[in-house]
């Protein structure tokens, strides 16, 4: 989905998650409750990708999909690939932990009971602790961590912890969840140091984070979110400027930055419940009009995508496979539908 | 008024040897100020001493040359880190906010709660949205000092602006002196006047 052919190692399609709820306490009655749609994103190899939106966009969301952590009432629709496969239960099952890396946001993620060394080595052999141990230090965690329990740690130790536990393995790809809230600039650098090594050796990461600065400084390619949803999928450069990038929100974030006027755009996000018909963004826009209201479709600006009705870009190609609602629980094993010549 | 902090000192644990030594500090009610200091310095364990959560080894806290009242509405607020972990999980919004002494009206609604999320519970609300509820919950009308520890890490960047400039208007409004920890140095150029490095 930008100005490049290489592999795709993760590959997001229109992905569409709800949650049946009970209407109210005293009704029966379940509704569904749209928290992210038609969401599209990809990680190429060499690549760091950031997804980049407010709290309570579904960023979160986006990242228990992949690895298929959604609670029993969610229900998901699309279709997601890793390194051309379709990803299903079983593969996803297989593939987390291990091919595909996730570093959690909540610091509460950690076992309670159990000393983080333990948690981050994940057995005992030597290797193993000699790896923890080096990772530790490489983030300024002395050995007397090791043996500490996750609420002995500080809000920063914390995050260390968790980051290492993704290095430790050997992924393709690296989820990272809000990696570093917390840090010190020194420590959140060189995190980020250690992604960008990861990615150049032709790995991908997938990294979410509210922090645009942070994005700006490692990642490749920035795909904005709001209200569940991708709004524009930029590359870094593009972010030099508000005349470079194309969303109408993506411009006002850019805006907010301290360093650009600090200039809050009044407002919140649609909550699910009253979500507006078409752009999720027209009731705080400048530039809303009738046209918002229809569905909009992503279209190729540059070497972005854009989902705003002011581009008259040509639109975007999407997959010649068609796509189909799969339950979280549901056990069947999808078939491959997925062509080797079917990427974009 | 002044806040003070003299001779502080704490450890956790009496093997692992203090966290801090003899740290002073002093902050007045018309001021701003940032305070500085790597990971694991013990920003956030300052922070709980000079509100009141936790008790010095040796050293006191002052407000305006009295110790902190140990009963009663504490006229220094804290904002928490994690909103996630600052609120009841078994309370709805509304018993959350009501924690807090008698907070304004104008208030919850300058931070942009909406009146449905008072229904919620916390779990039912993001950072963000959890984040307004708890510093509404710390502007009662007793606060005479507010600290805000990394309050808006995990916000995104036009919450932080509507956050901070909503707080920022309101400390200078009622001269309630602000102690800002954040290791963003774009946002503490904008929110504080002195910066105090450990």
């Amino acid at each position: 989905m930008s100005c490049t052919s290489k592999r795709h190692i993760l590959e997001i399609d229109e992905l569409s998650v709800s949650f049946l709820q009970y209407e109210s306490g005293k009704s029966s009655r379940q509704i569904e409750l749209p928290v992210i749609s038609k969401l599209s994103v990809s990680v190429h190899e060499g690549e760091i990708v950031a997804v980049v939106g407010s709290s309570g966009s579904g960023k979160s969301l986006l990242a228990h999909a992949i690895l298929g952590l959604l609670p029993y009432n969610a229900k998901v629709a699309g279709d997601m690939y890793f390194d051309g496969e379709l990803l299903d239960e079983k593969k996803i099952a297989a593939l987390r932990g291990n091919k595909i890396a996730f570093v959690p946001q909540s610091t509460t993620y950690l076992d309670p009971l159990m000393t983080v060394g333990a948690q981050v080595r994940g057995g005992k052999e030597e290797d193993k602790k000699k790896k923890q141990r080096g990772l530790f230090k490489r983030y300024g965690l002395k050995e007397e961590v090791d043996g500490k329990y996750p609420f002995e740690c500080s809000g920063g130790m914390t995050r260390r912890v968790l980051l290492t536990t993704a290095l430790m393995g050997d992924p393709e790809l690296i989820i990272a969840d809000e990696p570093t809230p917390g840090m010190d600039l020194a420590l959140a650098k060189k995190s980020m140091e250690d992604f960008r090594t990861f990615a150049d050796e032709g790995k991908g990461v997938l990294l979410i984070t509210h922090d645009i600065e942070l994005a700006l400084e490692v990642a490749d390619r920035i795909a904005v979110f709001y209200a569940g949803t991708t709004i524009e999928e930029a590359l870094v450069s593009d972010f030099g400027s508000e005349e470079t990038l194309r969303h109408p929100y993506t411009k006002a974030l850019w805006r907010a930055l301290p360093q650009n006027g600090f200039q809050p755009l009044p407002g919140i996000q649609p909550y699910v419940k009253d979500m507006p018909q078409g752009c999720p963004f027209g009731p705080r826009c400048s530039l809303y009009s009738e046209k918002c209201q229809k569905e909009i479709p992503i279209q190729r600006v540059g070497c972005g995508t854009v989902r705003c009705v002011q581009y008259a870009g040509e639109p975007l190609a999407v997959h010649s496979h068609h796509h189909h609602v799969r339950e979280i629980n549901d056990r069947e094993i999808l078939p491959k539908r997925r062509a080797a010549g079917g990427q974009l | 008024m002044k806040l003070e902090g003299r001779n502080l000192t704490f450890s956790y644990e009496e093997k692992e040897g203090e966290v801090f030594n003899n740290v002073n500090l002093s902050v007045e009610s018309h001021e701003q100020v940032a305070i500085l200091g790597p990971s694991g310095f013990g920003k956030t364990t300052l922070c709980k001493i000079l509100a009141g959560y936790l008790e010095p080894d040796s050293g006191q806290v002052l407000l305006d040359g009295i110790p902190l009242p140990k009963k009663g509405y504490c006229p220094v607020q804290m904002i928490w880190q994690h909103p996630e972990r600052a609120v009841n999980p078994r309370l709805r919004m509304r018993d959350t906010l009501s924690d807090g002494q008698d907070v304004e009206k104008r208030i919850i609604s300058e931070l942009g709660i909406e009146e449905d999320w008072l229904n919620r519970y916390p779990q039912e609300l993001s950072g963000g949205e959890l984040q307004r509820f708890c510093i509404a919950r710390a502007l009662g009308r007793g606060t005479k000092f507010l600290i805000a520890d990394e309050i808006s890490t995990m916000l995104d960047l036009i919450t932080q602006s509507q956050i901070w400039n909503f707080l920022i208007k309101e400390v200078k409004e009622r001269e309630i002196g602000l102690i800002v920890v954040s290791h963003s140095e774009p946002l503490l150029q904008r929110v504080a006047q002195r910066r105090i490095q450990f």
